[in-house]
């Protein structure tokens, strides 16, 4: 009853696998914007802001028909990636990846330009004065002291990343071993007499995912703050 | 030496400040709202004038006729600021060995030695900022202040949010700094007495011009003690 089948297994290592990736990917790609949401200001900034969120509020089977749009075989910069990168997204799990890290980015970007706000500009000038170049400033001063709100984005952005559904499955679709995650595995169980089981058992491990993802996060947020009082 | 002679609007209010400096220490004195800080920012960088020019020893660090404006990391100006302002993610040690490392200046133990005995900061290096006192961390600021080896050092107010009893401790540490250390100092206060004691020509702003320059003369007469 507890046992996890040969196909579950690989459709949890399967979605590990793509939230590891697209979190990793994603990262330094939020951490970067989160910047210049949290200390710039230019020209179409609160457009950026929305197109950013905007798959958190699209539903997500018009977010993956886009990217099935754009990043398909014979989408615009799906056909360019795979002649001259030879990357292609279409039905493989790096596809599901690219779905995965764009709907999970405004969760990912969200606690770290607030923690990168929450970062006392005195102490950059100060690191100024001190002889630090801006991107020193960054890396020795802003990045440290807002890295718990960045381990608090990738967690976040992970465990939405691992229980994605409605792009991945319509831009990748549900195949077995390549695309197949925890969610398209339980909803073709479901839908399989005498799926219901299996599709259980997938359940348990989506929610002690999401609890450990939660308390992790909890746990960073904390840290955070000891961290601004020099504790 | 350091040479200013900039105007700058911030708001309502404007700046227009200009005077020359040989002294050890120039004291920038005025009440609150009269400028010193926007002033003392505009020598660091922090801030730009509108126009004029600041140079230290003959080197021009801003002049509006020729857009130079150097950027503040590479001034090589310390600030020791009322809040100390020291990094609550690093210890006392990393703290002091910021600026050496940012300016990537050799290590030097013995300068390290000297400015850690001149603060009695030595037991302080392995403690956190959030676990000192506030004069501590004043202390702390001026020695990572001093080991950035600056050509200069601007203090704006650092007695200012520490109580009488504190600042009695904090003094004869800014004055051995003004007599053992070598480095040409811009202190700002609004408190003549702390002028008197430490100061070597005075500049008094108010509302942002300078209405005096000198000595002690300068100063408002004799403190009344309450």
């Amino acid at each position: 009853m507890f046992e996890l089948s040969p196909t579950e297994w690989t459709a949890i290592l399967l979605s590990l696998r793509v939230a590891t990736v697209a979190t990793l990917v994603a990262t330094p790609l939020g951490i970067a914007v989160a910047w210049l949401l949290a200390r710039r200001e230019f020209w179409g900034k609160s457009i950026a802001d929305a197109v950013i969120h905007l798959p958190l509020v699209l539903p997500p089977v018009v977010t993956g028909y886009l990217l099935l749009l754009t990043f398909g075989k014979r989408g615009l910069v799906g056909a360019w990636l795979a002649e001259h990168l030879g990357i292609v997204f279409a039905f493989r799990w790096t596809g599901a990846a690219l779905a995965c890290g764009i709907m999970s980015f405004p969760l990912l970007v969200r606690p770290i330009r607030l923690s990168i706000e929450a970062v006392d500009r005195r102490l950059e000038q100060a690191a100024g004065t001190l002889g630090a170049a801006p991107w020193q400033v960054f890396l020795t001063v802003t990045l440290p002291l807002a890295l718990p709100g960045v381990l608090a984005g990738m967690v976040l952005g992970f465990a939405k990343a691992i229980g994605e559904f409605g792009a991945t499955i319509t831009f990748v679709s549900n195949i077995p071993g390549e695309t197949q995650t925890i969610s398209s595995a339980i909803y073709s169980l479901i839908q399989t007499p005498d799926g219901d089981t299996a599709a259980l058992r997938l359940v348990v491990v989506s929610i002690l995912i999401a609890m450990a993802a939660l308390v992790a996060s909890e746990w960073f947020a904390r840290r955070a703050l000891q961290r601004l009082h020099g504790n | 030496m350091l040479r200013v002679d900039l105007s700058k609007r911030l708001g309502e209010f404007s700046i227009e400040a200009c005077f020359a400096s040989e002294g050890r220490v120039t004291g920038l004195f005025g009440a609150s709202g009269a400028g010193k800080t926007s002033l003392i920012n505009m020598i660091a960088g922090l801030l730009r004038p509108d126009r004029g020019i600041i140079a230290i020893d003959g080197e021009t660090l801003d002049d509006t006729t020729s857009q130079t404006h150097v950027p503040v990391h590479r001034r090589r100006i310390g600030y020791v600021f009322q809040d100390a302002r020291l990094f609550p993610h690093l210890d006392v040690r990393q703290n002091l060995d910021y600026g050496r490392r940012m300016n990537h200046l050799a290590e030097n133990s013995a300068q390290h030695t000297r400015v850690t005995d001149l603060l009695d900061i030595g037991d302080l290096l392995d403690r956190r900022p959030g676990k000192l006192s506030g004069g501590e961390r004043q202390r702390v600021a001026l020695g990572r202040a001093l080991l950035s080896q600056p050509r200069l050092l601007l203090l704006d107010e650092p007695l200012g949010s520490l109580d009488e009893e504190r600042k009695e401790e904090i003094l004869p540490y800014l004055v051995r700094l003004r007599d053992e250390a070598g480095i040409p100092m811009v202190y700002v206060s609004h408190d003549a007495s702390e002028m008197r004691q430490l100061a070597t020509q005075i500049v008094m702003l108010q509302r942002g011009r300078v209405t005096a320059f000198g000595g002690a003369e300068v100063l408002p007469a004799a403190p009344e003690r309450a």
